[in-house]
Protein backbone atom coordinates (compact mmCIF):
# COMPACT_ATOMS: atom_id res chain seq x y z
CA UNK A 1 0.00 0.00 0.00
CA UNK A 2 0.92 3.47 -0.60
CA UNK A 3 2.25 5.74 1.89
CA UNK A 4 -0.12 8.53 0.52
CA UNK A 5 -2.89 7.92 -1.61
CA UNK A 6 -4.77 11.48 -3.09
CA UNK A 7 -8.28 10.90 -4.48
CA UNK A 8 -10.09 13.36 -6.51
CA UNK A 9 -8.86 16.41 -4.60
CA UNK A 10 -10.14 19.30 -4.23
CA UNK A 11 -8.08 22.15 -2.54
CA UNK A 12 -9.45 26.25 -2.00
CA UNK A 13 -10.37 28.56 0.79
CA UNK A 14 -13.26 30.69 1.48
CA UNK A 15 -15.54 27.95 -1.14
CA UNK A 16 -13.14 29.73 -4.12
CA UNK A 17 -11.20 26.33 -5.67
CA UNK A 18 -7.88 26.97 -6.14
CA UNK A 19 -6.81 23.51 -7.37
CA UNK A 20 -8.79 20.15 -8.74
CA UNK A 21 -9.01 16.75 -9.88
CA UNK A 22 -5.87 15.95 -7.89
CA UNK A 23 -4.65 12.21 -7.94
CA UNK A 24 -1.56 10.99 -6.98
CA UNK A 25 0.10 8.35 -4.63
CA UNK A 26 3.50 8.28 -3.11
CA UNK A 27 5.13 4.80 -2.68
CA UNK A 28 8.09 4.44 0.06
CA UNK A 29 11.60 5.64 -1.46
CA UNK A 30 9.39 7.69 -4.05
CA UNK A 31 11.12 11.27 -4.76
CA UNK A 32 8.44 13.25 -6.04
CA UNK A 33 8.48 16.64 -6.56
CA UNK A 34 6.07 19.27 -6.73
CA UNK A 35 6.01 21.78 -9.58
CA UNK A 36 4.01 24.38 -11.25
CA UNK A 37 3.70 28.29 -11.19
CA UNK A 38 3.97 30.95 -7.98
CA UNK A 39 0.50 30.94 -6.63
CA UNK A 40 -0.41 27.53 -8.26
CA UNK A 41 -1.27 25.60 -4.68
CA UNK A 42 1.87 23.70 -4.00
CA UNK A 43 1.99 25.17 -0.33
CA UNK A 44 -1.66 24.47 -0.30
CA UNK A 45 -1.39 20.80 -1.04
CA UNK A 46 1.31 20.19 1.72
CA UNK A 47 -0.67 21.79 4.31
CA UNK A 48 -4.36 19.45 3.36
CA UNK A 49 -1.47 16.54 3.54
CA UNK A 50 -0.28 17.76 6.91
CA UNK A 51 -4.02 18.59 8.20
CA UNK A 52 -3.14 21.89 8.41
CA UNK A 53 -5.48 22.46 5.56
CA UNK A 54 -8.98 21.01 5.13
CA UNK A 55 -9.84 19.85 1.65
CA UNK A 56 -13.08 21.19 -0.24
CA UNK A 57 -13.06 17.69 -1.06
CA UNK A 58 -11.91 14.38 -1.74
CA UNK A 59 -9.47 11.82 0.26
CA UNK A 60 -6.54 11.50 1.47
CA UNK A 61 -5.45 8.40 3.24
CA UNK A 62 -2.36 7.27 4.91
CA UNK A 63 -0.81 3.88 4.49
CA UNK A 64 2.30 1.56 4.85
CA UNK A 65 1.97 2.12 8.16
CA UNK A 66 2.42 5.78 7.93
CA UNK A 67 0.76 8.45 10.60
CA UNK A 68 0.00 12.08 9.71
CA UNK A 69 1.89 13.64 12.88
CA UNK A 70 4.81 11.11 11.72
CA UNK A 71 5.63 13.38 8.84
CA UNK A 72 9.03 15.56 8.94
CA UNK A 73 8.15 19.39 7.44
CA UNK A 74 10.10 22.20 6.39
CA UNK A 75 7.69 24.89 5.87
CA UNK A 76 8.56 28.02 3.65
CA UNK A 77 10.27 30.34 5.90
CA UNK A 78 8.42 32.97 7.75
CA UNK A 79 9.08 36.31 9.12
CA UNK A 80 8.42 35.40 12.91
CA UNK A 81 11.68 33.39 13.16
CA UNK A 82 14.03 35.87 11.84
CA UNK A 83 14.27 37.49 15.05
CA UNK A 84 13.62 34.63 17.23
CA UNK A 85 15.95 34.38 20.05
CA UNK A 86 16.83 30.37 19.99
CA UNK A 87 19.50 27.88 19.79
CA UNK A 88 20.00 25.77 17.05
CA UNK A 89 19.30 22.45 19.69
CA UNK A 90 16.24 24.32 20.90
CA UNK A 91 14.89 24.30 17.46
CA UNK A 92 16.09 20.77 16.66
CA UNK A 93 14.48 19.48 19.86
CA UNK A 94 11.45 20.86 19.19
CA UNK A 95 11.23 18.58 16.06
CA UNK A 96 10.99 16.14 18.72
CA UNK A 97 7.41 17.48 19.88
CA UNK A 98 5.17 15.04 18.28
CA UNK A 99 7.00 12.00 20.21
CA UNK A 100 6.52 13.39 23.52
CA UNK A 101 3.03 13.99 23.54
CA UNK A 102 1.60 15.44 26.61
CA UNK A 103 4.55 14.81 28.46
CA UNK A 104 6.13 18.19 29.20
CA UNK A 105 9.99 17.84 29.00
CA UNK A 106 12.10 15.92 26.51
CA UNK A 107 14.00 12.53 27.80
CA UNK A 108 17.20 11.45 26.89
CA UNK A 109 16.21 9.35 23.71
CA UNK A 110 14.52 12.60 22.12
CA UNK A 111 17.67 14.13 23.33
CA UNK A 112 20.38 11.77 21.35
CA UNK A 113 17.70 11.83 18.40
CA UNK A 114 18.46 15.53 18.40
CA UNK A 115 22.20 15.31 18.18
CA UNK A 116 22.40 12.94 16.06
CA UNK A 117 20.48 14.68 13.67
CA UNK A 118 22.07 17.77 14.21
CA UNK A 119 25.45 15.86 13.24
CA UNK A 120 23.93 14.54 10.61
CA UNK A 121 23.40 18.06 8.97
CA UNK A 122 26.85 18.95 9.83
CA UNK A 123 26.29 21.52 12.36
CA UNK A 124 28.19 19.61 14.91
CA UNK A 125 29.89 22.81 17.24
CA UNK A 126 26.75 24.86 16.18
CA UNK A 127 24.04 23.54 18.54
CA UNK A 128 24.35 26.56 21.35
CA UNK A 129 24.66 29.34 18.19
CA UNK A 130 21.95 31.50 17.59
CA UNK A 131 19.77 30.52 14.35
CA UNK A 132 18.64 34.08 13.11
CA UNK A 133 22.65 34.77 13.43
CA UNK A 134 23.01 31.73 10.75
CA UNK A 135 23.66 31.62 7.04
CA UNK A 136 20.72 31.10 5.20
CA UNK A 137 21.99 27.63 4.22
CA UNK A 138 22.92 26.97 7.62
CA UNK A 139 19.27 27.57 9.20
CA UNK A 140 17.65 25.73 6.21
CA UNK A 141 19.91 22.08 7.16
CA UNK A 142 18.68 23.42 11.31
CA UNK A 143 15.23 22.80 9.76
CA UNK A 144 15.67 20.04 8.42
CA UNK A 145 17.62 18.47 11.17
CA UNK A 146 14.23 19.49 13.13
CA UNK A 147 12.00 17.63 10.54
CA UNK A 148 14.35 14.60 10.64
CA UNK A 149 13.43 14.28 14.51
CA UNK A 150 9.60 13.97 13.27
CA UNK A 151 10.07 11.73 10.77
CA UNK A 152 11.95 8.38 9.99
CA UNK A 153 9.72 8.19 6.70
CA UNK A 154 8.64 10.86 5.01
CA UNK A 155 9.62 14.39 4.58
CA UNK A 156 7.91 17.19 3.19
CA UNK A 157 10.13 20.08 1.57
CA UNK A 158 8.40 23.51 1.09
CA UNK A 159 10.97 25.18 -1.12
CA UNK A 160 14.03 24.15 0.63
CA UNK A 161 16.82 25.97 -1.63
CA UNK A 162 14.82 29.30 -2.13
CA UNK A 163 17.01 31.76 -1.33
CA UNK A 164 20.06 30.23 -1.23
CA UNK A 165 23.34 30.77 -3.65
CA UNK A 166 23.99 28.13 -6.38
CA UNK A 167 27.16 26.31 -4.13
CA UNK A 168 25.14 25.82 -1.14
CA UNK A 169 21.69 25.06 -3.47
CA UNK A 170 23.76 22.27 -5.15
CA UNK A 171 24.55 21.16 -1.21
CA UNK A 172 21.16 21.22 0.18
CA UNK A 173 20.16 19.05 -3.14
CA UNK A 174 22.56 16.57 -2.45
CA UNK A 175 22.05 16.30 1.59
CA UNK A 176 18.47 15.75 0.28
CA UNK A 177 19.29 13.00 -2.04
CA UNK A 178 21.12 10.85 0.42
CA UNK A 179 18.77 11.47 2.83
CA UNK A 180 16.34 9.72 0.37
CA UNK A 181 18.87 7.08 -1.66
CA UNK A 182 20.77 5.96 1.25
CA UNK A 183 18.08 6.80 4.65
CA UNK A 184 15.29 5.56 2.57
CA UNK A 185 13.17 8.54 3.57
CA UNK A 186 10.68 9.39 0.95
CA UNK A 187 10.66 12.71 -0.71
CA UNK A 188 8.39 15.35 -1.45
CA UNK A 189 9.44 18.88 -2.18
CA UNK A 190 8.24 21.96 -3.38
CA UNK A 191 10.59 23.85 -6.07
CA UNK A 192 11.14 25.88 -8.37
CA UNK A 193 14.12 24.44 -10.49
CA UNK A 194 13.11 22.14 -13.06
CA UNK A 195 16.48 21.50 -13.55
CA UNK A 196 16.92 19.74 -10.13
CA UNK A 197 13.63 18.54 -9.80
CA UNK A 198 14.39 16.10 -13.59
CA UNK A 199 17.92 15.64 -11.89
CA UNK A 200 16.85 13.79 -8.85
CA UNK A 201 12.98 13.23 -8.52
CA UNK A 202 11.78 9.69 -9.15
CA UNK A 203 8.47 11.55 -9.63
CA UNK A 204 6.54 14.65 -11.31
CA UNK A 205 3.47 16.29 -9.97
CA UNK A 206 2.92 19.23 -12.22
CA UNK A 207 -0.01 21.51 -11.17
CA UNK A 208 -1.78 24.25 -12.32
CA UNK A 209 -3.46 24.66 -15.69
CA UNK A 210 -2.09 21.52 -16.75
CA UNK A 211 -1.57 18.70 -14.65
CA UNK A 212 0.83 16.08 -14.70
CA UNK A 213 1.40 13.29 -12.39
CA UNK A 214 3.63 10.22 -13.08
CA UNK A 215 7.18 9.51 -13.28
CA UNK A 216 10.04 11.15 -14.69
CA UNK A 217 10.27 9.48 -17.57
CA UNK A 218 6.95 10.13 -18.62
CA UNK A 219 7.04 13.55 -17.75
CA UNK A 220 9.67 13.68 -20.00
CA UNK A 221 7.86 12.36 -22.93
CA UNK A 222 4.29 14.44 -22.07
CA UNK A 223 3.21 17.54 -23.49
CA UNK A 224 4.14 18.90 -20.33
CA UNK A 225 7.55 18.09 -19.97
CA UNK A 226 8.45 18.38 -23.49
CA UNK A 227 7.71 21.99 -23.03
CA UNK A 228 9.83 22.53 -20.35
CA UNK A 229 12.54 20.11 -22.03
CA UNK A 230 12.28 23.10 -24.24
CA UNK A 231 12.60 25.72 -22.42
CA UNK A 232 15.38 24.85 -20.26
CA UNK A 233 17.37 22.57 -22.71
CA UNK A 234 16.87 18.96 -23.30
CA UNK A 235 20.34 18.06 -22.91
CA UNK A 236 20.20 18.30 -19.31
CA UNK A 237 17.76 16.00 -18.56
CA UNK B 1 19.06 55.52 52.10
CA UNK B 2 19.81 51.77 53.90
CA UNK B 3 18.52 52.57 57.00
CA UNK B 4 15.65 54.32 56.01
CA UNK B 5 14.85 51.30 53.76
CA UNK B 6 15.16 48.79 56.48
CA UNK B 7 12.92 50.91 58.94
CA UNK B 8 10.30 50.83 56.20
CA UNK B 9 11.11 47.17 55.31
CA UNK B 10 9.74 46.36 58.98
CA UNK B 11 6.12 47.47 58.41
CA UNK B 12 3.82 44.85 57.36
CA UNK B 13 2.17 46.74 54.22
CA UNK B 14 5.70 47.61 52.73
CA UNK B 15 6.67 43.82 52.81
CA UNK B 16 3.56 42.51 51.60
CA UNK B 17 4.11 45.04 48.59
CA UNK B 18 7.76 43.57 48.64
CA UNK B 19 6.31 40.13 47.96
CA UNK B 20 3.60 40.72 45.53
CA UNK B 21 5.82 42.99 43.37
CA UNK B 22 8.52 40.78 42.57
CA UNK B 23 5.67 37.79 41.98
CA UNK B 24 3.94 40.10 39.40
CA UNK B 25 7.43 40.95 38.06
CA UNK B 26 8.34 37.86 37.52
CA UNK B 27 4.72 36.15 36.02
CA UNK B 28 4.62 39.25 33.29
CA UNK B 29 8.05 38.68 32.44
CA UNK B 30 7.51 34.94 31.68
CA UNK B 31 5.18 35.37 28.56
CA UNK B 32 7.01 38.34 27.15
CA UNK B 33 9.07 36.69 24.31
CA UNK B 34 6.27 35.01 22.86
CA UNK B 35 3.97 37.94 23.11
CA UNK B 36 6.83 40.10 21.70
CA UNK B 37 7.18 37.43 18.62
CA UNK B 38 3.74 36.17 18.46
CA UNK B 39 2.49 39.75 17.62
CA UNK B 40 -0.03 39.87 20.60
CA UNK B 41 1.58 42.51 22.23
CA UNK B 42 -1.91 44.05 20.78
CA UNK B 43 -3.40 41.91 22.73
CA UNK B 44 -1.93 42.04 25.73
CA UNK B 45 -2.98 45.95 25.73
CA UNK B 46 -6.57 45.32 24.45
CA UNK B 47 -7.19 43.19 27.04
CA UNK B 48 -5.93 45.59 29.88
CA UNK B 49 -8.10 48.21 28.87
CA UNK B 50 -10.60 45.22 29.03
CA UNK B 51 -9.63 44.90 32.34
CA UNK B 52 -10.20 48.36 33.35
CA UNK B 53 -13.87 48.20 31.96
CA UNK B 54 -14.02 45.41 34.26
CA UNK B 55 -13.14 47.38 37.18
CA UNK B 56 -15.60 49.99 36.16
CA UNK B 57 -18.34 48.00 36.12
CA UNK B 58 -17.19 46.12 39.41
CA UNK B 59 -17.52 49.27 41.22
CA UNK B 60 -20.77 50.85 39.60
CA UNK B 61 -22.44 46.92 40.95
CA UNK B 62 -20.83 47.80 44.27
CA UNK B 63 -18.87 44.33 44.31
CA UNK B 64 -16.42 44.02 47.37
CA UNK B 65 -14.11 41.76 45.81
CA UNK B 66 -13.30 43.27 42.65
CA UNK B 67 -10.49 40.75 41.12
CA UNK B 68 -12.55 37.68 40.91
CA UNK B 69 -14.90 39.96 38.51
CA UNK B 70 -12.65 41.47 36.61
CA UNK B 71 -10.20 38.38 36.23
CA UNK B 72 -13.35 36.49 34.82
CA UNK B 73 -14.21 39.11 32.13
CA UNK B 74 -10.79 39.01 30.81
CA UNK B 75 -10.06 35.39 30.60
CA UNK B 76 -13.24 35.41 28.88
CA UNK B 77 -12.19 39.00 26.87
CA UNK B 78 -8.70 36.85 25.71
CA UNK B 79 -10.58 33.73 24.77
CA UNK B 80 -12.88 35.55 22.38
CA UNK B 81 -9.95 38.26 20.86
CA UNK B 82 -7.92 35.18 19.82
CA UNK B 83 -11.01 33.62 18.43
CA UNK B 84 -11.57 36.29 16.12
CA UNK B 85 -8.54 36.70 15.30
CA UNK B 86 -8.13 33.37 14.23
CA UNK B 87 -11.25 32.92 11.78
CA UNK B 88 -11.13 36.77 11.22
CA UNK B 89 -13.63 38.82 9.29
CA UNK B 90 -13.05 41.65 11.12
CA UNK B 91 -9.61 41.57 11.17
CA UNK B 92 -7.92 40.65 14.59
CA UNK B 93 -6.08 44.14 14.91
CA UNK B 94 -9.38 45.93 14.38
CA UNK B 95 -10.98 43.64 16.86
CA UNK B 96 -8.62 44.21 19.75
CA UNK B 97 -8.79 48.06 19.30
CA UNK B 98 -12.34 48.13 18.79
CA UNK B 99 -12.64 46.31 22.20
CA UNK B 100 -10.33 48.08 23.65
CA UNK B 101 -10.86 51.76 22.88
CA UNK B 102 -14.88 50.34 23.73
CA UNK B 103 -13.69 49.28 27.33
CA UNK B 104 -12.12 52.30 28.23
CA UNK B 105 -14.98 54.25 27.06
CA UNK B 106 -17.41 52.86 28.91
CA UNK B 107 -15.17 52.14 31.64
CA UNK B 108 -14.67 56.13 32.13
CA UNK B 109 -18.96 56.46 31.55
CA UNK B 110 -19.46 54.22 34.13
CA UNK B 111 -17.19 55.39 36.75
CA UNK B 112 -18.79 58.65 35.91
CA UNK B 113 -21.96 57.68 36.24
CA UNK B 114 -22.56 55.79 39.61
CA UNK B 115 -19.27 56.84 41.00
CA UNK B 116 -19.89 57.47 44.50
CA UNK B 117 -16.49 58.81 45.04
CA UNK B 118 -15.66 62.92 45.91
CA UNK B 119 -12.09 62.24 43.60
CA UNK B 120 -13.54 60.55 40.59
CA UNK B 121 -10.73 61.55 38.32
CA UNK B 122 -7.93 60.45 41.04
CA UNK B 123 -9.71 57.05 41.28
CA UNK B 124 -9.81 57.19 37.08
CA UNK B 125 -5.96 57.78 37.23
CA UNK B 126 -4.95 55.36 39.84
CA UNK B 127 -6.94 52.69 37.74
CA UNK B 128 -5.06 53.90 34.45
CA UNK B 129 -1.58 54.23 36.09
CA UNK B 130 -1.53 52.09 39.00
CA UNK B 131 -2.04 53.71 42.68
CA UNK B 132 -0.66 53.54 46.18
CA UNK B 133 -3.47 50.59 46.32
CA UNK B 134 0.15 48.17 46.01
CA UNK B 135 0.61 49.84 49.51
CA UNK B 136 -3.03 49.27 51.10
CA UNK B 137 -3.23 45.22 50.38
CA UNK B 138 -4.83 43.02 52.69
CA UNK B 139 -3.30 39.14 53.26
CA UNK B 140 -5.91 38.08 51.67
CA UNK B 141 -5.25 39.95 48.49
CA UNK B 142 -1.23 38.96 49.01
CA UNK B 143 -2.57 35.05 49.17
CA UNK B 144 -4.71 35.30 46.43
CA UNK B 145 -1.47 37.03 44.11
CA UNK B 146 0.68 34.25 45.59
CA UNK B 147 -1.51 31.35 44.55
CA UNK B 148 -2.33 33.16 40.91
CA UNK B 149 1.53 33.62 40.18
CA UNK B 150 2.45 30.22 41.38
CA UNK B 151 -0.33 28.81 39.25
CA UNK B 152 1.42 30.93 35.80
CA UNK B 153 4.78 30.16 37.10
CA UNK B 154 3.55 25.98 37.41
CA UNK B 155 1.54 26.43 33.72
CA UNK B 156 4.79 28.15 31.86
CA UNK B 157 7.18 25.21 33.33
CA UNK B 158 4.98 22.46 32.66
CA UNK B 159 4.15 23.56 28.62
CA UNK B 160 7.63 25.54 28.21
CA UNK B 161 8.62 23.39 25.11
CA UNK B 162 5.31 23.30 24.15
CA UNK B 163 5.21 27.01 24.39
CA UNK B 164 8.24 27.38 22.40
CA UNK B 165 7.18 24.98 19.45
CA UNK B 166 4.05 27.19 19.24
CA UNK B 167 5.94 30.37 19.66
CA UNK B 168 8.29 29.54 16.90
CA UNK B 169 6.89 27.73 14.25
CA UNK B 170 3.07 27.12 14.27
CA UNK B 171 2.65 25.33 11.37
CA UNK B 172 5.71 22.91 12.43
CA UNK B 173 4.01 22.37 15.69
CA UNK B 174 0.53 21.30 14.04
CA UNK B 175 2.25 19.21 11.55
CA UNK B 176 3.50 17.27 14.71
CA UNK B 177 0.30 16.76 15.76
CA UNK B 178 0.66 19.38 18.93
CA UNK B 179 -2.70 21.31 19.16
CA UNK B 180 -1.53 24.58 18.68
CA UNK B 181 -4.98 26.49 19.05
CA UNK B 182 -5.12 25.22 22.30
CA UNK B 183 -1.53 26.26 23.35
CA UNK B 184 -2.68 29.88 22.07
CA UNK B 185 -5.96 29.79 24.04
CA UNK B 186 -3.20 28.45 26.93
CA UNK B 187 -1.05 31.58 26.63
CA UNK B 188 -4.16 34.14 26.20
CA UNK B 189 -5.68 32.90 29.32
CA UNK B 190 -2.23 33.28 31.10
CA UNK B 191 -2.00 36.49 29.60
CA UNK B 192 -5.52 37.49 30.98
CA UNK B 193 -4.48 36.54 34.68
CA UNK B 194 -1.22 38.14 34.41
CA UNK B 195 -2.84 41.80 33.46
CA UNK B 196 -5.26 41.20 36.74
CA UNK B 197 -2.73 40.18 38.65
CA UNK B 198 -0.65 43.73 37.31
CA UNK B 199 -3.03 46.09 37.49
CA UNK B 200 -2.06 46.32 41.04
CA UNK B 201 1.16 46.86 40.42
CA UNK B 202 1.42 49.42 37.34
CA UNK B 203 -2.44 49.89 36.62
CA UNK B 204 -3.95 49.28 33.17
CA UNK B 205 -2.01 51.44 31.21
CA UNK B 206 1.13 50.55 31.69
CA UNK B 207 1.00 46.28 31.87
CA UNK B 208 2.00 46.39 28.13
CA UNK B 209 5.63 47.99 29.30
CA UNK B 210 5.64 45.76 32.48
CA UNK B 211 5.12 42.31 29.97
CA UNK B 212 7.43 43.78 27.07
CA UNK B 213 10.60 45.84 28.33
CA UNK B 214 12.37 42.92 30.31
CA UNK B 215 11.75 40.41 27.22
CA UNK B 216 13.22 42.50 24.31
CA UNK B 217 15.81 43.83 26.98
CA UNK B 218 16.44 39.97 27.04
CA UNK B 219 16.60 40.05 23.63
CA UNK B 220 19.08 42.26 22.62
CA UNK B 221 21.93 40.38 24.61
CA UNK B 222 21.17 36.78 24.85
CA UNK B 223 20.78 34.13 22.06
CA UNK B 224 18.55 31.12 23.11
CA UNK B 225 14.93 31.07 24.81
CA UNK B 226 16.04 29.40 27.89
CA UNK B 227 18.83 32.25 28.22
CA UNK B 228 16.49 35.31 27.10
CA UNK B 229 13.53 33.57 29.16
CA UNK B 230 15.47 33.58 32.23
CA UNK B 231 17.05 36.84 31.83
CA UNK B 232 14.19 38.66 31.35
CA UNK B 233 12.43 36.93 34.75
CA UNK B 234 15.65 37.91 37.04
CA UNK B 235 15.75 41.14 35.11
CA UNK B 236 12.20 41.86 35.71
CA UNK B 237 12.16 41.00 39.16
CA UNK B 238 15.20 43.77 39.84
CA UNK B 239 13.67 46.47 38.11
CA UNK B 240 10.29 46.09 40.19
CA UNK B 241 12.72 45.79 43.40
CA UNK B 242 14.23 48.61 41.95
CA UNK B 243 11.43 51.12 41.02
CA UNK B 244 9.16 49.80 44.13
CA UNK B 245 11.95 50.79 46.68
CA UNK B 246 12.69 54.24 44.95
CA UNK B 247 8.71 54.72 44.51
CA UNK B 248 8.51 53.88 48.81
CA UNK B 249 11.33 56.36 49.78
CA UNK B 250 10.70 58.93 47.32
CA UNK B 251 7.32 58.98 47.21
CA UNK B 252 6.92 58.82 43.11
CA UNK B 253 4.22 56.72 41.72
CA UNK B 254 4.66 53.24 41.86
CA UNK B 255 3.57 51.68 38.27
CA UNK B 256 5.59 54.48 36.80
CA UNK B 257 8.95 54.22 38.52
CA UNK B 258 9.08 50.80 38.06
CA UNK B 259 8.29 51.17 34.37
CA UNK B 260 11.04 54.34 34.30
CA UNK B 261 13.68 51.31 35.84
CA UNK B 262 12.66 48.86 32.98
CA UNK B 263 13.57 51.36 30.79
CA UNK B 264 16.93 52.14 32.09
CA UNK B 265 17.69 48.70 31.66
CA UNK B 266 16.41 48.32 28.15
CA UNK B 267 19.01 51.04 27.47
CA UNK B 268 21.52 49.05 28.85
CA UNK B 269 20.94 45.88 27.42
CA UNK B 270 20.73 47.44 24.02
CA UNK B 271 24.47 49.48 24.69
CA UNK B 272 25.74 46.00 25.86
CA UNK B 273 24.05 44.19 22.43
CA UNK B 274 25.77 47.18 20.24
CA UNK B 275 29.26 46.22 22.03
CA UNK B 276 29.31 42.55 21.90
N1 LIG C 1 -4.87 31.68 3.89
C1 LIG C 1 -5.30 31.90 2.64
N2 LIG C 1 -6.54 32.41 2.43
C2 LIG C 1 -7.00 32.63 1.17
N3 LIG C 1 -6.30 32.37 0.05
C3 LIG C 1 -5.05 31.87 0.17
C4 LIG C 1 -4.49 31.61 1.48
N4 LIG C 1 -3.25 31.11 1.31
C5 LIG C 1 -3.03 31.08 -0.02
N5 LIG C 1 -4.11 31.52 -0.70
C6 LIG C 1 -4.25 31.59 -2.17
O1 LIG C 1 -4.17 30.29 -2.68
C7 LIG C 1 -3.39 30.25 -3.86
C8 LIG C 1 -2.29 29.20 -3.70
O2 LIG C 1 -1.35 29.59 -2.73
P1 LIG C 1 -0.09 28.71 -2.38
O3 LIG C 1 -0.56 27.33 -2.05
O4 LIG C 1 0.68 29.42 -1.33
O5 LIG C 1 0.70 28.71 -3.76
P2 LIG C 1 2.20 28.25 -4.08
O6 LIG C 1 2.81 27.65 -2.85
O7 LIG C 1 2.06 27.27 -5.20
O8 LIG C 1 2.95 29.46 -4.54
C9 LIG C 1 -2.85 31.65 -4.07
O9 LIG C 1 -3.60 32.23 -5.09
C10 LIG C 1 -3.08 32.35 -2.77
O10 LIG C 1 -3.42 33.70 -3.01
MG1 LIG D 1 4.42 28.24 -1.67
Amino acid sequence: MAQITCENLILGYDGKEILRNLNFTVNAGDYLCIVGENGSGKTTLMKALLGLHTPMQGEITFGDGLKRNEIGYLPQQTLVQRDFPASVEEIVLSGCQGRCGLRPFYNKAEKRLAAENIDKMGLKGFEKRCYRELSGGQQQRVLLARALCATQKLLLLDEPVSGLDPHVTTEMYALINHLNKMDGITVMMISHDMEAALRYATHILHIGKRMFYGTRDEFLRSEVGKYFTLMYGGDKA
Amino acid sequence: MMYILSQYLQFPFVQYAVIVGVLIALCSSLLGVTLVLKRFSFIGDGLSHVAFGAIAIASALNLTNETPFVMVVTVLSAILLLRTGQNAKIKGDASIAMLSVGSLAIGYLLMNLFSTSTNLSGDVCSTLFGSTSILTLTKGEVWLCGIMSLFVVAVFILFYNKIFAVTFDESFAKSAGTNANAYNLLIAVIIAVIIVLAMNLVGSLLISALVIFPALSAMRVFKSFKSVTICSAVLSVICALIGLLIAIVAGTPVGSTIVAVDILAFALFTVIGIMK
